[in-house]
């Protein structure tokens, strides 16, 4: 695009009283060559008719001196085809400014500082506009609108019903020989709806006879994934028949250095039967996205010795029991042991969530309507029945036939024909012996994706979901805020995969996996990334003529997007992106770049900062800054006038991963005297939206302080801080101490080379 | 003034806590146009007043920055803020429904530079932190309000307020003559996420909120818990300097209660949990009793109960509370051990409410077209195009609000899909 340029400065919001705003102007039309102009509201109705109307001349590059690009975002929209590119003058600056102390004097030259500070800022937004282009959205030639739903229980059925509902096709496939999942084994199932107070039908026919005669449904029953290859908009999935073998199984993860091993014929390969993951297979069935529905099996509770399963006939597990229901009549007398831990704990038996709590409520019914003088002993630490499931928990508190205290249980053992369940702790103030003709272990639901990989990809970094221990293996998100986030893009789970479910919360859940998937392939075929740059049109570009093939790309990525050739020359899946820029921060040769985001126009910024020698007033530290929380952190912290040091230059990055070493190099070579990072809390409970950006950036940095060390300069000159978006009283103080820190340290020695 | 507005395909939200914000975005990023509107003057509902979400203790502004900036990023979605519906005719596929905005008395050409606030003399009880501080009768609900406009309580102004703030504007956005307003949209279906509010303590007679500042309710530990709150991050007896040495939370203060509300809501003994870090970590040696009936942290969240009943000076009694006692200093939580037998009376520095969650919609009725159950929360008419989401469909944790919210979007386009 041919650019031309104008740049606006605006002295509203108390700009135009703290800062020179004619000495501004002549920087941007002296220093960087730009048109500029001045107003006093450029958000305003006249500010923008006069941008708009450059715009209108053929302006396409604006540059705005103003307030946070946080806000006013759509008064500063001048449409597709215009660049717009905003220095943070307001928040940044002007209300960030460090003021002295009541009883202190302010520095000589404040005045001097802070206009330094904004003429850097209006630098690096000019130097961005010109190093910016245009993103063109990378498209697929032929998109699959398709969606493959794997598992066809009820989450799968509700998947499928949901997206067909919606006109998309949908493939659901199931391993077992008929559809409905372990709902087939249900008697009744949970109330739903008020009173709350009775059983209901069990939903699965009649979801199973919607489902097959939906006409944009195609069941594959006795079916499993071998393999599926690809990405969002052409994902390429191989099927076959259950429990086979095939040349066409996903491969084990081969490490890179495996990989080496492999090839020196040092170490076997464990993939030697199988087709490389890299080949096509020409009878794939191609799809836009995946639902993966997987479902739970029942957890083994033989381990609780006490308790007797395995050793003790008639001691059962509550799937067990509900087989029993569906299939005839209960016995008469019954204990439910909704916990294993005896007098050592009080927790549920694992993978329970609340479900089990409803399920012995359930079971303890069908005891009481089976038999006459049924009774039924629901042995509890604590009863789990949130929401309105309170009201079915209450009901039957008033069922004669059932009886519910806390208990500690610690023994079942055979007493003639009869069971004998003891417990103690009990609400009744006394230890309690219970005859009983079986005893219902309330055992949990374990996620398929706790011991098989399950979804069967064939990519670089593995067929399975990675670090799925940090959720006991379910194949849960990491964010409390956007639970279908998964680290393989284009592949959303629900029901008992994700955790332990209730029929309604599975159907619910299901509904919510389909909406992504589709959104998922809408935005594929956009040519948009999905969550969480939603909509972001650029995607990373690779130089491959100087790539030296190290791999770190390919291993860096959160989201597995980087495949390979046997080299090791990365192959990139746009599709499976999500624009973090990670494998941009991993690249020594600097290869990897977006069209708004790049090696070169971060450096160019940088490089654009004016950096005085031999004044110790003015020493320059250059912090990266994660533009989901600690930006906006530091916008917060100049609302509430905590001030930064006027030494220090802020630049936005997508995800600290993002940051390529080259910066902290280019800017201690361009003078600079230290180089922060701020991103978000890393570790089991990681804050990062791009999973492990800060994590790796972190370990960069420590890198990075050693060959600092080896050309003589302190590797204090470079530091991570983990922040969080709420740390707005604490950021400019982690700023500040680290530029003391430097100041202690004095200039970098390198200045002026 | 009217404006008529709407395409085919489109959606309302109503709500624009987590809940509203989460269908009206899911919905947009498919590619359907969405309105979305709040009654309050900053979207964010509920959670934006939280301070940390268990069980990861990571602040709900998070999560909240990156669906504003989703929004701000997609030209979908129409927000309007101060904004209830007042009618709602025809039906799926082609509703008609009336939102009434409420005069903020600022317009459009506010910049957020903060000099009304600065200049108006007069205040409020600060809602946001629960009364319990003023904020200025110009003001902007908090740092990361979304959309960043100043609000005035005209009411509240005194006519040298008046002038003042109307003198202090150099962008002519202080409108104080500003009328109510009528927009009629035109949606296929309605989102409800009318979300919740913290049940009301006054009306448990029993537990006395109001009659000791020692008594303060979850809600009320949540802003003082956040640093942008009215201690600045201090856990405090409201009023009082008082190192706090010993702390009751009372659990189901209003919850699984026939005579309040019959239900569980859910998520307020994880709450209780939550809240216990945040004592521990300003008091480490303060002890705290947590008064129970059960304590209801199914899944991981057992993991995260695990860890802080570890605690060595914390007990858990289980027992409902039956009376909280005002004296002199502190209060007294009565309670009957249910499993010893033994009546507990506990003297502590503060009471901590765990009040329960009550659907908003409860209160204000049932707007037209939308069928509640017993309770107040919205039964979904997915034949209708009306569906609930989040915790106006029921009592929930932010997991399970979001994710139903996905599932909304999704019935929501649905009905355009006919």
């Amino acid at each position: 695009m041919d650019k031309k340029y104008c740049a606006y400065l605006c002295s509203g919001c108390g700009i135009g009283d703290a800062l020179d705003m004619d000495a501004l102007a002549e920087v941007v039309t002296g220093e960087m060559s730009m048109d500029c102009k001045t107003a006093d509201c450029f958000c305003g109705t006249d500010g923008r008719a006069l941008i708009e109307a450059d715009v209108g001349e053929g302006v396409n590059t604006v540059v705005v001196g103003a307030c946070s690009p946080r806000v006013m975002k759509n008064e500063f929209d001048f449409g597709d085809g215009t660049i717009t590119l905003r220095a943070n003058l307001r928040e940044q600056v002007v209300w960030a400014e460090d003021k002295p102390a009541e009883d202190e004097e302010p520095h000589a030259e404040a005045a001097e500082f802070l206009n330094e500070t904004a003429a850097d800022y209006m630098r690096m937004a000019c130097t961005q506009a010109q190093k910016t282009e245009l993103p063109e959205p990378h498209k697929l030639e032929n998109l699959s609108r398709k969606i493959l739903v794997m598992g066809g229980g009820i989450a799968g059925l509700t998947a499928a019903r949901e997206a067909a509902a919606a006109g998309y096709e949908v493939t659901l496939i199931e391993k077992d020989d008929k559809l409905g999942g372990k709902a087939n084994d249900w008697r009744q199932s949970f109330p739903t709806k008020s009173p709350w107070t009775d059983l209901e039908d069990n939903p699965v026919a009649a979801m199973i006879s919607e489902v097959e005669g939906d006409s944009n449904i195609t069941i594959k029953t006795s079916t499993e994934v071998a393999r599926i290859a690809g990405g969002p908009g052409a994902f390429r999935v191989t099927m076959k028949a259950a429990g086979t073998e095939t040349e066409w199984d996903a491969p084990a993860k081969v490490t890179g250095e495996e990989r080496e091993l492999i090839e020196k014929g040092e170490m076997e390969n464990p993939n030697a039967s199988l087709v490389d993951y890299m080949e096509a297979d020409p009878n794939a069935e191609i799809h836009g996205a995946v639902v993966m529905a997987t479902g739970w099996v029942p957890a083994d509770v033989s381990e609780y010795e006490h308790l007797g399963y395995g050793a003790i006939k008639n001691v059962v597990t509550n799937v067990e029991f509900e087989k029993l229901a569906k299939e005839g009549k209960v016995p008469a007398n019954v204990a439910f042991v909704q916990s294993p831990g005896g007098k050592d704990h009080d927790m549920d038996f694992p993978y329970c969530n609340s479900v089990t709590s409803m399920v012995a409520l359930k079971q303890a019914q069908y005891v009481c309507e089976d038999n006459d003088e049924g009774k039924a002993y629901l042995l509890y630490q604590h009863m789990r029945t949130p929401g309105s499931q309170e009201l079915y928990y209450k009901a039957a508190q008033q069922n004669d036939g059932i009886f519910m205290t806390k208990a500690a249980v610690t023994k079942v053992e055979e007493n003639g024909d009869k069971l004998k369940v003891t417990a103690e702790n009990t609400l009744l103030g006394e230890d309690l012996d219970l005859d009983v003709d079986m005893v219902v272990l309330a055992a949990g639901m374990v996620p398929t994706t706790k011991e098989e990989d399950t979804i069967n990809l064939a990519y670089r970094q593995g067929p399975a979901f990675i670090d799925l221990d940090l959720f006991d293996g379910y194949a849960d998100s990491h964010f409390i805020c956007f639970p279908y986030e998964t680290r393989r893009t284009g592949v959303y789970t629900c029901g008992g995969v994700r955790k332990a479910e209730t029929i309604d919360e599975a159907i619910d859940d299901a509904t919510g996996a389909a909406l992504k998937a589709i959104q998922c392939l809408e935005s594929t075929d956009r040519g948009v990334s999905v969550h969480p740059r939603s909509g972001d049109k650029t995607w990373p570009d690779f130089f491959m003529q100087r790539c030296t093939q190290c791999k770190r790309c390919t291993e860096e990525c959160p989201f597995g997007a980087l495949d390979d050739d046997e080299k090791g020359t990365p192959l990139p899946n746009n599709t499976r992106c999500r624009r973090c820029g990670t494998c941009m921060g991993s690249c020594p040769e600097r290869i990897i770049g977006f069209t708004d985001y790049n090696i070169d126009l971060i450096g160019s910024m940088i490089k654009s900062v004016e950096v005085p020698e031999d004044d110790d007033d003015r020493l320059r530290v250059v912090v990266f800054v994660c533009e989901n929380d600690a930006y906006p952190a530091l916008d917060m912290a100049g609302m509430r006038g905590n001030g930064v040091n006027h030494m220090v230059r802020f630049i936005p990055v997508r995800c600290l991963g993002s940051v390529n070493m080259a910066w902290i190099r280019d800017a201690l070579s361009a003078g600079m005297d230290g180089a922060m990072l701020l991103g978000c809390t890393y570790g089991d409970d990681y804050q990062c939206h791009f999973v492990k950006g800060s994590e790796i950036a972190n370990k960069r940095m420590e890198n990075i302080g050693e060959t600092l060390s080896t050309l003589g300069l302190e590797s204090e000159r470079c530091a991570t801080q983990q922040v969080a978006i709420t740390d707005y009283d604490k950021i400019p103080q982690i700023v500040n101490d680290f530029v003391e820190e430097i100041v202690e340290m004095g200039p970098n020695p390198f200045k002026g080379f | 003034m009217t404006d008529e507005q709407g395409t085919s395909g489109a959606i309302l939200v109503v709500g624009g806590g987590i809940s509203g914000l989460t269908a009206a975005l899911e919905a947009a990023e498919v590619g359907n146009d969405v309105f979305l509107i709040d009654r309050n003057p900053s979207f964010g509902g509920r959670v934006a007043q939280l301070n940390e979400y268990f069980p990861k203790m990571c602040p709900p502004s998070c999560g909240l920055e990156i669906n504003y900036k989703r929004i701000k990023n997609n030209r979908k979605i129409r927000t309007y803020t101060m904004a209830s519906v007042s009618s709602v005719s025809g039906g799926p596929g082609n509703y008609e429904v009336s939102v009434e905005v409420a005069p903020r008395y600022v317009n459009s050409n506010c910049t957020a530079c903060g000099d009304c606030a600065a200049a108006c003399p007069d205040e409020i009880d600060n809602e946001f932190n629960f009364g319990m501080d003023k904020c200025k009768a110009a003001y902007l609900p908090h740092e990361m309000a979304f959309p960043r406009r100043y609000v005035i309580a005209k009411d509240a102004l005194s006519a040298e307020g008046g002038e003042a703030v109307k003198a202090s504007c150099k962008y002519d956005a202080v409108d104080l003559d500003m009328k109510s307003e009528t927009i009629t949209l035109h949606v296929d279906s309605i989102v409800w996420a009318t979300g919740w509010q913290p049940y009301a303590p006054e009306k448990m007679d029993n537990l006395n909120f109001g009659k000791s500042d020692a008594i303060v309710t979850n809600m009320m530990v949540e802003r003082m818990a956040a640093p942008n709150g009215p201690t600045g991050g201090k856990i405090v007896i409201p009023g009082s300097d008082k190192e706090i040495e010993s702390i009751g939370f009372v659990q189901c203060a209003g919850s699984r209660d026939e005579t309040h509300l019959e239900y569980c809501s859910h998520i307020c003994c994880t709450a209780t949990f939550k809240q216990m870090n945040y004592i521990r970590e300003q008091y480490p040696e303060a002890k705290i009793y947590v008064f129970y009936i059960d304590l209801r942290t199914p899944g991981k969240y057992d993991k995260f109960r695990e860890k802080l009943m570890a605690d060595e000076n914390a007990e858990f009694i289980k027992g409902k509370v039956a009376d909280i006692e005002v004296q002199g200093d502190g209060v007294t939580v009565i309670a009957e051990d249910a499993v010893s037998g033994a009546k507990v009376q506990q003297k502590v520095d503060l009471a901590v409410l765990a009040t329960g969650m009550q659907p908003s919609i409860a209160e204000s009725g049932a707007p037209a077209g939308v069928n509640l159950d017993n309770n107040g929360f919205v039964l979904s008419d997915y034949a209708n195009g009306i569906i609930g989401a989040g915790c106006a469909k029921k009592a929930s944790d932010v997991v399970t609000t979001t994710q139903s919210s996905t599932a909304a979007a999704l019935k929501a386009i649905q009905v355009s899909r006919r």
